[in-house]
């Protein structure tokens, strides 16, 4: 009998290790033959720590379990969920990234082998760069950090540049709230990451590769080190590339708890050993990255993806999707919820389906009040704007951007103007300080804001003032993109800025 | 701590990372693991390995949040105050346990057992709000599980 406890970070936080060793103990006082494995997470997080048990080749969930439950889930008596693929949060899901992610021991190379893993790179070896990156770009795979730059683009840059060196730089800087992708995969099927920075090496001719991990992941940073070890024994990393003759290594490297390194610029200054400030641009990262080298810089999520494009064909991804929005997202539901986790699905679902069905509305069934898309840096959208489908163009339209694909719902206790004041404090804290209207308008901003809540209404238009300075003044998305969240707050609840004077009186 | 010490401790550390490129974060991860701090007598000797000078060094460990002058408490106790966190009561949470410690954010107790810290973002978004005892994390935090993790 094989027993899953999942080794995810949100699991153990929510008792996963107590659980395990609760069943290790168990079985072995009943002298069960019983084999732990720790998977990833399904990413059903509600029902974490989530077990499922393996008999005859037949998995089914029980969750969330207690330690307290182990006794009944050995003897059959505890109530259960059935097979994962049943529950309509999972079945309702297209998952191509994450098709392994919770399936398998994320460290087991043989279990990601036999799941379709390291079939991509076996078909790019046998092709030229070239025909890899055209195979990259007819997939329309868009970069997943949240700009939405064309991936195969980006590769051709690199590609065509001339250097003895180039480098793969892997952002998982993934410090957005509300996004927990990045961190899921790595934890739960590294080998994806790490075969998709592999095919990337040998498309662009770059030989080193380097994940920017932040520091606050520190159970990711341990599993991918140890996949990257495990990598190099079993041949996939090293001088010899699955017998290929090519050459691709790489390297985990540990941030230091700076928000603004999740900016390309300021990882790769940060990766080099300085202060993470952001870079102006040109030079493109692409021609100019780290040590000055050519250097494709790609989200967790887009490297992740790039081995399933290559097991399936272009064409079986490029299916998927809405518009210019190809394949699937990731979407990360987090917040007030009933129902967080990820869902993965192809582009083009409503926002309000995503909340209110695949989400369940709020965990205390209050009405929901605000949706922040895209992290810190996304705008707060109202349920009037709950038909926007979830694709890159179609949120620009709404002057609100899917960014990383986090979702974070509030019920209608939350304070707007609170939350506003929160962004503008956030990137004051995290401002890297190279430009002005972000380092010092940030600052201008929580006094603006606190004016208005003291009662100036005059101080409303100088925020808007004081916003586009920010947004045309500032180098890279923190300075720049800061104003979403506030004059979205600002213009979609009125009420919460009419001065609490107006209020009181 | 006596400087020979430091010296030796150092001298192994910098052998370590020595042929890395990009050295600088590593070292000072490893100075953090070391020490619990970035001692400052540490500073001229990561100058002198790296040919930069000292103010370049400070420069960068000033710029990170990860990296201290001076030794946490026992425990380092992190929140998350983003806004997965706060929408679902982070900033009553921390309110409750700053004032049952009786000291701020950045501040540590005054018998050194715990020092606490804002973070922004775990990545426990859907189980927030969320916290980290040192290298543990915990879910749907409240004072019981914070309680119990600073044991």
């Amino acid at each position: 009998m094989k027993i899953y406890v999942p080794r995810d970070s949100a699991a153990k936080a929510l008792g996963a290790d107590a659980v395990a060793a609760a069943v290790r103990t168990e079985a072995a006082a009943r002298g069960l033959d019983v084999t732990v494995i720790r998977n990833g997470t399904r990413g059903m997080i509600w029902l974490e720590p989530l077990v499922e048990i393996e008999v005859g080749g037949a998995r089914r969930a029980f969750g969330p379990v207690t330690p307290a439950d182990v006794p009944a889930l050995l003897d059959g008596t505890l109530a259960g969920l059935g097979p994962v693929e049943d529950i309509p949060f999972f079945a309702r899901q297209t998952r191509l990234t994450f098709a392994r992610c919770g399936l398998i021991d994320p460290l087991d190379l043989d279990a990601y082998e036999a799941h379709g893993g390291l079939a991509g790179l076996r078909r790019a070896i046998a092709m030229t760069g070239q025909q890899i990156v055209d195979e990259v770009k007819d997939s329309g795979l868009r970069g997943r950090g949240g700009a939405g730059f064309p991936t195969g683009i980006k590769w051709q840059t690199v590609h065509d540049a001339q250097s003895s060196r180039k480098y793969i730089v892997c952002n998982a800087d993934e410090g957005d709230s509300g996004t927990f992708a990045d961190r899921m995969i790595m934890e739960g099927d590294p080998f994806t990451l790490i075969e998709g920075m592999a095919i990337a090496g040998l498309a662009v001719g770059a030989t080193k590769g380097y994940v920017y991990l932040r520091s606050e992941y520190p159970d990711a940073i341990e599993v991918m080190q140890e996949a990257v070890c495990i990598g190099r024994a079993r041949g996939l990393l090293g001088a010899d590339v699955l017998g290929s003759g090519r050459v691709f290594d790489m390297e985990i490297r540990v941030g230091a708890g700076a928000y603004v390194c999740g900016e390309e610029t300021s990882l790769l200054n940060s990766l080099e050993g300085k202060r993470g400030i952001v870079r102006a641009k040109p030079p493109l990262p692409a021609l100019e990255g780290f040590l000055g080298r050519p250097t494709v810089v790609n989200n967790v999520i887009s490297l992740a993806t790039v081995p399933v494009i290559f097991e399936k064909g272009a064409q079986h991804y490029a299916d998927f999707g809405l518009g210019r929005s190809k394949g699937t997202m990731p979407v990360q539901i987090a917040g007030n919820v009933k129902y967080g986790g990820l869902f993965e699905t192809a582009f083009g679902m409503p926002l309000g389906t995503l909340v209110e069905d695949v989400a369940g509305g709020t965990a205390n069934g209050r009405p929901v009040k605000a949706v922040q898309v895209g992290g810190p840096l996304g705008a707060y959208m109202p349920p009037a704007k709950f038909d926007t489908p979830f694709a890159y163009e179609e949120f620009d339209g709404q002057g609100g951007l899917i960014g990383h694909a986090g979702v974070v719902v509030f019920d209608d206790t939350a304070d707007m103007l609170q939350m506003a004041r929160f962004a503008m404090e956030f990137c004051a804290v995290e401002s890297c300080g190279k430009c002005t209207p972000c380092r010092i308008g940030a600052v201008r901003g929580v006094e603006t804001i606190d004016r208005i809540a003291e009662g100036d209404a005059a101080a409303k238009e100088l925020l808007v003032d004081l916003c586009e300075t920010m947004t045309d003044g500032s180098l890279c998305a923190l300075g720049g993109l800061t104003p979403y969240p506030v004059l979205s707050a600002m213009e979609n609840y009125p009420d919460d800025f009419a001065t609490r004077k107006e209020a009181a009186e | 701590m006596s400087t020979p010490q430091l010296t030796d401790t150092m001298a192994e550390i910098l052998a370590r990372h020595r042929g890395q490129e990009g050295p600088m974060l590593p070292i000072l991860h490893s100075v953090m693991e070391a020490f619990g701090y970035i001692p400052g007598d540490a500073v001229p000797l990561i100058a002198e390995e790296l040919n930069l000078g000292r103010a370049e060094v400070h420069g960068v460990i000033s710029f990170y949040h990860d990296f201290r002058k001076d030794p946490a408490g026992h425990h380092l106790l992190k929140i998350c105050r983003a806004e997965a966190c706060q929408a679902v009561g982070a900033n009553a949470l921390t309110e409750r346990v700053l004032t049952k410690l009786g000291i701020g954010w950045g501040e540590t107790t005054p018998d050194g057992r715990v020092t606490v810290e804002p973070v922004y973002c775990l990545g426990l978004c859907a189980c927030g709000p969320a916290a980290m005892v040192g290298d543990r994390v915990i879910g749907r935090a409240d004072e019981a599980k914070i309680e119990e993790a600073l044991a």
